[in-house]
């Protein structure tokens, strides 16, 4: 099966419905993950981070770009729109994307923990891999291309965090330490971002993606190739499942900010 | 190749990346196609790096130069991710510009995932070290040469992604 344009998913309810939530969640969790990383701006451990962070942060922007895209063609709005407007209880990004990057906030006294963020991102430029690598075979050629297209780029990204992961975890005690414990926190919180919600079914049914459970399979064995020893019990959803549009306070305080420029004159042109 | 589409084709010749003086949207590769029918133009461009910001400024600049030709009455920009941009199809030329401005053109044989050097664009030495491979922007990274002692810039290979 393939579907070559938007008028003609569209003509198929059930599979626009499935196609549609599958890439929301493809922009959400690329939206607010580089929303988390844009907040490292200036802050990150040195200048050669600094350089290299933000390139990914604009880059992961781009493809979330990309993705909403997508879903203005297939009639869901306009992309300033979808990213800025929408309620949180139709987000579909996966909850841990969402998470402040530590204490304080970026104007004030910004204590972020840059061991949260080597794990987060490690984490999820990993299932990131494994997710648009399944999705390049999708029946939605728009979206299959896309998937081809971000792959070319992201290797670098997924390159950048492997070695901070390798670095720190054969680094000092404290760094291993600090690492190690945000890895279980990362165990209990994670499971969500791993799964499709609502339209899982069919979207597997529809050849959008491979099933949750191989999905899962490919992303820890790809995570245990750079972590040995990854922590034994079964990932959780401390926090409910973002992907059915369960969210946090953190993504509150995450929009109001992405949202304060645009909200501030919608009808301006930048 | 026409006649109108040989002279479109010249002109982009001409319509340099934003971020790349001297280096034309051509020479970059990035033009796919580009199609006539009498007046009216549709060029078909494959972007570069997804997150590159320059990409609404390459539409207008290549549908502004266009139009300015006598014969041209509309110019439709159009970018494509069917066709995948790497960096195997920067020309001949466009190499020599971007050495010309110190910067050296991407590796050949790259493997994605793996480092990667390129020699020097000043003196040519291999003698170089990745400072960092993200630059100034997407699609560049920063290097030095330990040789003729001067940093440079490299644009990043990027090569279509073979799933293993």
């Amino acid at each position: 099966m393939t579907v070559n344009s938007a008028e003609e998913a569209n003509q198929d309810v059930a599979y626009s419905k499935a196609l549609k939530e599958l890439i929301y969640q493809l922009a959400d969790d690329d939206f607010l993950i580089s929303f988390r990383g844009s907040e490292w701006l200036g802050l990150a451990p040195h200048i050669e981070e600094d350089v290299a962070f933000s390139s990914i942060t604009q880059n992961t922007m781009g493809h979330a770009f990309m993705f909403y895209q997508l879903l203005e063609d297939l009639g869901e709005g306009e992309i300033d729109l979808l990213a800025h407007e929408r309620h949180p209880d139709v987000r579909r990004n996966g909850i841990y994307l969402e998470k402040r990057n530590g204490e304080g906030n970026y104007l004030e006294e910004p204590y972020y923990d840059w061991a949260l963020t080597v794990v987060r991102h490690f984490l999820y430029e990993t299932f990131k891999k494994v997710k648009l690598e399944a999705i390049t075979k999708s029946s939605y050629k728009p979206l299959a291309n896309i998937a081809g297209k971000v792959l070319m780029e992201q290797p670098y990204h997924l390159a950048h965090w492997r070695i901070w992961m390798n670095q720190l975890l054969n680094s000092t005690e404290e760094a291993r330490d600090r690492i190690e414990a945000r890895l279980n926190e990362a165990w209990e919180e994670f499971g969500d971002v791993l799964e499709f919600g609502f339209q899982a079914t069919e979207m597997e049914h529809f050849d959008l993606i491979i099933g949750e459970e191989e999905l899962k399979e490919r992303w820890m064995d790809e995570v245990a190739k750079t972590i040995p020893n990854l922590p034994s019990e079964p990932l959780g959803k401390k926090f409910g499942s973002g992907r059915e549009g369960q969210h946090t306070e953190d993504l509150d305080q995450a929009l109001a900010t992405l949202s304060e420029v645009y909200l501030s004159d919608k009808e301006a042109i930048w | 190749m026409s006649q109108k589409q040989e002279e479109i084709r010249a002109v982009l010749r001409t319509v340099d990346d934003p971020e790349l003086p001297n280096v034309s949207v051509a020479d970059l590769g990035m033009v796919h196609d580009v199609l006539v029918k009498e007046g009216d133009v549709f060029i078909t461009m494959t972007p570069t790096f997804a997150g590159c910001p320059a990409l609404d400024f390459i539409k207008k600049n290549v549908k502004t130069a266009v139009e300015e030709m006598t014969w041209v009455e509309s110019c439709e920009v159009h970018f494509s991710f069917e066709e995948k941009w790497s960096t195997d199809a920067i020309t001949e030329e466009g190499k020599r510009q971007l050495k010309k401005h110190g910067i050296a053109p991407p590796p050949e044989n790259y493997q994605p995932g793996e480092e990667w050097t390129v020699d020097c664009p000043y003196c040519g030495s291999d003698y170089t070290s990745m400072e960092n491979v993200f630059g100034p922007t997407a699609c560049r990274s920063i290097l030095y040469c330990t040789s003729c002692r001067n940093p440079f810039e490299a644009m990043k290979p990027v090569v279509d992604y073979v799933i293993t």
